[in-house]
């Protein structure tokens, strides 16, 4: 017989898989990392989380070594550290709008970050912070909320869903999570924003902006918002606010995501590029000023010290 | 926090066939928070010579005045104007006397020197914030976009650009590299030297 089937062979008596040869492996000497994949959640097998933590008496200060941005810029461990985000509650549901610049020290990593995170048809989630943390946690905060629904016959409350965020991240605790997020939804209450950050802070409220350019937002929105708004003026709200930080602070720009959560779920209403919006608007859309937001377009030829843009010639 | 971050800006240099190519960004920040769109870093010195100062603002408007008037005591001196290799050696000079104090500002100079034969030789050079000087035969960078413009000259630079070509050139490496920095950009502003006229164009640029 071949020499090599017949190392594979049951029926031979040299089988390496006859019984005197096998040994069964006792569960706990393998990980369930060895079985290969498990979308990042492979450590919930057993039930509650569990992460592998580096082998010193300190683990929390000797990862602090590696990620503090103040004593070394050039570390990636965490990026996302300038960023603009907003959520507002109004008449007409939930408006929450993005920016997606991902920066690593003065340097601009990424223009197209998805700051937004779909928890599931009808929370979001924004990213502020550390981005893994961000969306590794409310991930699996979707998760949690689908098991709230197939235990309870009913989809889970904002108010709920940002709790068991809040609590979960209050576990981690000076470890060196890093996130400041808002769990936004429409639940039987109505439209909700809540303020959820790794301090284990959870505000509830009507208008959240954070981030490096949220002052910026801030200021726009503050100056604009009302609760009786129609969708169109909301919509438009969202986008001329994260335009304004966009164009003030260094660490946010590139684009704005804007979505819209009404009583059936969010909607994806668009990605904006800053640059087009400071020269040209949002372009045909509603709410649009139809023209740019850039004050250039708004002073341009209407006084001596500002004359009109003129054309380079050749 | 590094002073030379402290307001961003950038500045870049380059040669081309018998021209040469200046140009920067027009931000002025302090630190993240952009203050003006309309800050200029690069100054003609003479007819032939621009100088582009990235770096510290203030010292920016410092030396800019400093420049002009050594230039012009050197032009009543001397009774011509001053040649691109000299005003090199000046503005280098002039940093080092600050060698223990300096001017947080790194110069980019760029001109047409005259040869013997009586035509116009492109000269571009840069210095450090003491004054080491750096003659390139290429192109040459500055400020907080610095090493992402060294990246993109690298890629598109080409030796023997007509000015119309070289002007593209550079537009394109400049307006690139201040995209992938958060402390550069806010639009831009570029001058083509050559022998019979000076192009000098402003930018529409990226406004975040």
């Amino acid at each position: 017989m071949n020499s090599l089937v017949d190392r594979f062979a049951s029926s031979s008596s040299n089988s390496i898989f006859n019984a005197k040869n096998l040994h069964v492996v006792d569960e706990d000497d393998c990980s369930d990392g060895a079985w290969g994949s498990q979308a990042g959640f492979g450590s919930l097998a057993k039930g509650v989380p569990s992460f592998e933590v580096p082998a010193v008496p300190d683990p929390s200060a000797f990862l602090r070594l590696h990620t503090d941005d103040h004593a070394d810029p050039s570390c990636r461990i965490k990026i996302q550290h300038g960023t603009t985000t907003l959520a507002f509650r109004f008449k007409g549901g939930v408006i929450v709008a993005v920016d997606s610049r991902a920066t690593a020290g003065s340097y601009v990593a990424s223009g197209t970050v998805k700051k937004v995170i779909e928890i599931n048809p009808y929370l979001l989630g924004t990213m502020a912070g550390g981005a893994a943390d961000c969306q590794y946690w409310e991930t699996y905060l979707g998760m949690h909320c689908r098991l709230h629904e197939l235990r309870n016959r009913e989809r889970i409350s904002v108010s709920a869903a940002s709790k068991y965020l809040s609590n979960l991240v209050y576990g981690y605790k000076g470890m060196g999570l890093s996130m400041g997020t808002m769990i936004c939804g429409w639940d039987k209450t109505g439209p909700a924003v809540f303020y959820v950050d790794s301090d284990g802070t959870r505000l509830k409220g009507d208008l959240f902006s954070v981030g490096s350019g949220s002052t910026f937002a801030y200021g726009v929105l503050d100056q604009g918002y009302r609760w009786d708004m129609s969708d169109e003026e909301a919509q438009e709200l969202g986008r001329r606010s994260i335009y304004a930080a966009g164009h003030r602070d260094a660490f946010s720009g590139n684009t704005v995501n804007l979505y819209h959560v009404k009583e059936e779920g969010w909607q994806f209403i668009g990605n904006y590029d800053i640059s087009q919006l400071h020269y040209d608007g949002p372009g045909n859309v509603a709410g649009s000023p139809g023209h740019g937001y850039g004050y250039e377009t708004r002073v341009g030829g209407l006084s001596s010290a500002n004359p009109p843009a003129v054309e380079a010639q050749a | 926090m590094s002073i030379m971050e402290y307001n961003g800006g950038s500045v870049i240099a380059m040669v081309g066939k018998d021209c040469v190519a200046i140009a920067s960004d027009l931000r002025l920040g302090n630190q993240a928070l952009g203050i003006s769109s309309n800050f200029q870093k690069v100054f003609p010195v003479t007819d032939r010579i621009y100088v582009g100062l990235a770096g510290l603002g203030t010292d920016v408007i410092t030396l800019r005045e400093r420049f002009r008037y050594r230039v012009n005591m050197y032009t009543i001196k001397e009774e011509r104007e001053i040649e691109p290799e000299t005003f090199a050696h000046l503005v280098s000079s002039t940093l080092y006397e600050h060698r223990f104090g300096p001017y947080f500002i790194e110069p980019v100079v760029a001109g047409l020197s005259k040869t013997p034969s009586g035509g116009l030789k492109p000269f571009i050079a840069a210095t450090d914030l003491i004054g080491c000087i750096n003659f390139a035969k290429d192109f040459v960078v500055s400020g907080t976009a610095s090493s992402k413009l060294f990246g993109l000259a690298e890629g598109l630079w080409e030796p023997d650009l007509e000015p119309e070509d070289l002007f593209e050139t550079i537009s394109q490496t400049l307006l690139n590299a201040v995209d992938r920095d958060a402390y550069s950009g806010w639009g831009a502003v570029v001058h083509v030297l050559t022998k019979d006229k000076i192009i000098s164009r402003t930018l529409k640029g990226r406004m975040d």
